[in-house]
């Protein structure tokens, strides 16, 4: 499979057209996806219209395209003003937005080629891509497993070939978890890193954008395209952005590696932990030292999260309600069943679930014992990152305690859910960086990925030591059957 | 550990959260929220004594801009996507009704 960078190279160069490139993305979809179902739809015409502009942009000289003619994947809760955005939710059934997001605006400059929007669980909400309203996504290493989720329809379409590159985005491992699963690489940037203008908010303190691909380098070369401040996002940070490619052939000798034993405990199947033990030393060799750390408050992660993101949820979900866009339940009698008919109608099960818990959160009487004491736990979660790192350079651990759950096997059991995302929380809680990067299979043929965590805005640092991982590794060379 | 939730709790949040949910979801609903928040209150095992909360990960100050006029989208355009709308408003059911909730 050729990767972004190549593309975008030859593209630049002039040895392959846009065009081609995109055409061939589209034809691998159109070969691939019918048993899959990464995609809620795909944008032909916009793609081909777009690739045309760029070879024309080639032809006259222009030269600053790092993402030259590269097709792309977008997470389908990124607004795009060119082709539906529905967050795999009926209520926003055919919503086509006024605007594009930040990210597509930087893509589109970049000259990179947006083919396509992707499946995820209902308004990012879930960890198995099983909680859209469009239909399942299967995983292409097993089909009858799941891709992880929330943006399981992204890992798939970079898993399979169908597209070098995609966005997702990351509130609670949304990124990392399907990257784990799907053997790709995903990063979740530092939380300001990169705007959320255009992104349909689900918990706004922990949602971030970040890039799904086959290989480091081409990851590192998307979220370069991806970062940068941005005025119409109040929580965007001023900083600029680093040359993340420029890092990738540091020596990694002498960095500090911390080894959590919380990411270590009960629960962790036991290929997983000897494939990322095996990633670790293979580090060691490449000259990196291991320090033991402890991340105490850890095990309070995901009850912390699932306070937090539904009581951000809950107020964030409340602007669906059947005036402005979206669905409108027919005939109500007065304002309130508009209200309450529209949204119980549009909204699947977990969506509510949430909705549920985080308004009963968020409730006079129960205010301070969840969401306020959720926000005390969430300091002491940070406190833990900020002792570790004044020892460390990066904290290693898997990415997910399993690898890929069979489809249905955890639908009936909403806690069951919830801990397969135990690893990738607390990142989003202590707003860090984090990636996951591929580090073996285990005995039957599915992908175990590997998490690097980091201080904030040491992107550049992680996708060092991925990048010197990986290319010690190769297991991004083998690709799904 | 919290008591388990009534159904008529249950239709209190989801009377909160505007969702008329039907008797059959109120009590799976029951259930479920029960065991999340069985699961949730190991938080209070935990001592945050002085423990200043966080809202935002990344230090976040007031950001303020220039009050000035510039281009927006317009009402043709953020009216687009309405379910129901008379130029140039959004249209809703009466609420000025005394029986009206």
């Amino acid at each position: 499979m050729i990767t972004a960078t190549e593309i975008a190279k030859s593209v630049r160069s002039g040895s392959m057209s846009a065009r081609d490139a995109v055409q061939s993305s589209l034809s691998r979809i159109k070969e691939h996806d019918s048993s899959l179902g990464a995609f809620l739809f795909v944008c032909e015409d916009h793609a081909l219209e777009q690739a045309t502009q760029v070879d024309a942009q080639i032809r006259n000289g222009q030269t600053d395209l790092p993402l030259a003619g590269v097709p792309i994947a977008i997470k389908d809760n990124i607004c795009t003003d060119f082709a539906p955005t529905t967050c795999a939710s009926k209520i926003l059934n055919n919503f086509c937005p006024p605007y594009s997001a930040h990210v597509i605006e930087k893509l589109t400059h970049a000259g990179a080629i947006i083919v396509g929007k992707t499946n995820l669980d209902e308004f990012a909400m879930g960890s198995s891509t099983e909680n859209s309203a469009k239909g399942i996504t299967r995983n292409p290493w097993d089909r009858e497993r799941v891709p992880g989720g929330s943006s399981g329809g992204s890992a798939v379409s970079v898993a399979s070939g169908m597209t070098p590159l995609a966005l997702g985005s990351d509130t609670g491992g949304s990124i990392r978890q399907p990257a784990s699963l799907t053997g790709v690489v995903g990063i979740k940037p530092t939380y300001g890193c990169v705007s959320r203008y255009g992104l349909v908010a689900y918990g706004s303190s922990l949602d971030q954008i970040g890039p799904m691909a086959r290989t480091v380098e081409d990851a590192a070369l998307l979220l370069g395209t991806i970062v940068g401040h941005d005025a119409r996002d109040s929580t965007s940070v001023a900083k600029n952005a680093p040359d993340y490619v420029a890092n990738l052939s540091n020596p990694i000798a002498g960095k500090k590696i911390g080894i959590a034993r919380e990411y270590f405990g009960e629960g962790l199947d036991a290929q997983t932990r000897s494939a990322v033990e095996f990633a670790i030393e293979v580090l060691r060799g490449l000259g990196a030292e291991t320090v033991e750390i402890e991340l105490p408050h850890t095990k309070y992660a995901i009850a912390c999260y699932y306070l937090i993101a539904t009581a951000e949820a809950s107020s964030n979900l409340a602007r669906y309600d059947g005036v402005h866009y979206g669905h409108r339940s027919e005939n109500p009698r007065d304002i309130f069943e508009l209200y309450s008919a529209s949204r119980e109608e549009g909204f699947g099960r977990e969506v509510k679930r949430r909705l549920m818990l985080g308004t009963h959160a968020l409730s006079s009487g129960y205010y301070d014992a969840y969401y306020l004491r959720a926000m005390k736990v969430r300091t002491l979660l940070r406190k833990d990152f900020e002792k570790a790192f004044a020892n460390v350079d990066v904290i290693c651990s898997p990415t997910t305690p399993t690898t890929a759950f069979r489809i249905g096997e955890k639908t009936d059991d909403p806690l069951a859910m919830y801990l397969a995302d135990i690893y990738t929380i607390s990142a989003n809680l202590a707003g860090i960086p984090a990636m996951s990067v591929p580090c073996g299979f285990d005995s039957t043929d599915l992908p175990i990925g590997m998490q690097l965590m980091g201080p904030a805005f040491s992107e550049s640092n992680l996708i060092n030591i991925a990048h010197q991982y990986e290319i010690s590794s190769n297991h991004f060379e083998r690709v799904p059957g | 550990m919290s008591e388990p939730l009534t159904e008529t709790e249950v239709r209190h949040i989801a009377k909160l959260s505007r969702l008329q949910l039907s008797d059959e979801e109120i009590a799976v609903m029951a259930v479920e929220l029960s065991a999340i928040v069985g699961y949730v209150d190991q938080l209070g095992e935990v001592n945050v004594d002085g423990i200043v909360p966080t809202a935002h990960a990344v230090d976040v100050q007031n950001v303020f801009r220039a009050d000035e006029i510039r281009d927006s989208i317009g009402t043709k355009t953020a009216l687009s996507n309405a379910p129901v709308s008379e130029d140039p408003y959004f249209k809703v059911p009466k609420v000025l009704d005394p029986g009206a909730v």
